[in-house]
């Protein structure tokens, strides 16, 4: 059976978890759609840690019966392999996209100076 | 013999010695060819020497590496409508004169793709050992996904068609990507073909390649080369348009 000093701080830790994404949320500092992870990951340790019955039954699957915390422990851990992975793809895009902007700058720079300078005006400063 | 409109796509980082001498003599080769240097966030004065030397110059905020420059290049080709364009290397290492041999490949209209390779000839070019293996292991590699002989894969003397130009515009490889290019190509259907060239050796600065890159390299660019196989593309033709 997990000690109830153990269930009371996981669920403690769990809802700070979640009040601070929501409160990020709230002030706009972070998107819904990078806190929707987030959030998945706060309630499935807030459920976890506060019904005791469903880590123990979860703990017999997977065979950790004797110590049940370990499940938590397990669901923290792919959760944040999941914001992670996440981060990586929405990184990726977004370096991806950077370049495209770059390109795209530098070709409008190029045709406005050429543009500049074929009717004579005065080059921009700089 | 006349090419028509063509462009010579020049990309070029810190070269500020060498570019002013690549534009003059591709303007040698012939006059008529229109030059876009794409310079890849130089420090130094590449941008200016090369505007002084009659080249469109397109300058990148910041140094986006030679697969984002070389692309800006097509990119800018595809926008002015150039039927056929050229790259080569702006430190210098590629001999204009050449040009002639890959656009009268070209010309033939067998292939959308023309590469200029050190290796095809009987005067062939011959580097060191460490170099050789590498050049050797993609070389087989590349021929046996694109079931194809291709000899030089690193070589990023090519001339181009329109079809050409379309694809490295909407889509090219970002680091050291002349090797995953040649797969692309390939899965694009488009036909690439090699003819032999002269290359310099580096006339200034030298080349970033130590053992530990190569290495890293190696691994880097054979990985590239298998995701390169099986990742999704894009359908041609559909997507990019000029004005």
């Amino acid at each position: 059976m997990t000690p109830l000093k153990v269930s009371v701080a996981a669920s403690i830790a769990s809802l700070l978890l979640l009040l601070v994404v929501l409160e990020l949320v709230r002030g706009r500092r972070l998107k819904e759609r990078y806190a929707l992870l987030w959030i998945a990951t706060g309630l499935a340790l807030l459920v976890l840690s506060a019904w005791r019955g469903l880590l123990t039954k979860v703990a017999g699957w997977f065979g950790v019966a004797t110590y049940p915390p370990a499940i938590l422990f397990a669901v923290a851990t792919l959760f944040i392999i999941a914001v992670l992975l996440h981060y990586s793809t929405v990184l990726s895009r977004l370096s991806e996209h950077n370049t495209l902007l770059a390109q795209r700058l530098a070709l409008l720079e190029q045709r406005l100076d050429q543009a500049v300078g074929s009717t004579g005006e005065a080059p921009p400063p700089g | 013999m006349s090419y028509g409109r063509v462009i010579a796509v020049v990309p070029a980082h810190n070269e500020e010695a060498a570019i002013g001498g690549v534009i003059t003599e591709i303007k040698a080769f012939d006059s008529t060819f229109d030059v876009v240097v794409v310079d890849d966030g130089s420090v130094d004065a590449t941008s200016r020497v090369a505007a002084s030397h009659g080249a469109a110059v397109i300058t990148l905020p910041y140094n986006l590496g030679i697969g984002g420059a070389v692309q800006t290049g097509f990119m800018y080709a595809l926008e002015n409508g150039y039927p056929t364009a050229v790259r080569l290397d702006g430190d210098g290492q590629h001999v204009a004169a050449d040009m002639g041999k890959l656009l009268d490949v070209l010309m033939v209209g067998d292939a959308d793709i023309v590469t200029g390779s050190r290796f095809a000839g009987a005067d062939s070019h011959r580097p060191r050992l460490a170099r050789r293996i590498g050049i050797v292991w993609f070389a087989s590699l590349v021929s046996l996904l694109t079931r194809q002989r291709v000899t030089d894969t690193t070589s990023g003397y090519q001339a181009l068609n329109r079809r050409g130009i379309e694809l490295f515009a909407r889509d090219y490889p970002s680091d050291y990507p002349e090797v995953e290019a040649t797969v692309l190509v390939y899965k694009h259907r488009l036909r690439m073909t090699e003819v032999p060239v002269r290359m310099r050796e580096r006339e200034h600065g030298s080349s970033s390649i130590t053992l530990v890159r190569s290495i890293y390299y190696l691994f880097k660019v054979t990985l590239a080369l298998c995701v390169a196989m099986v990742r999704r593309y894009a359908v041609p033709d559909e997507e990019v348009k000029g004005p």
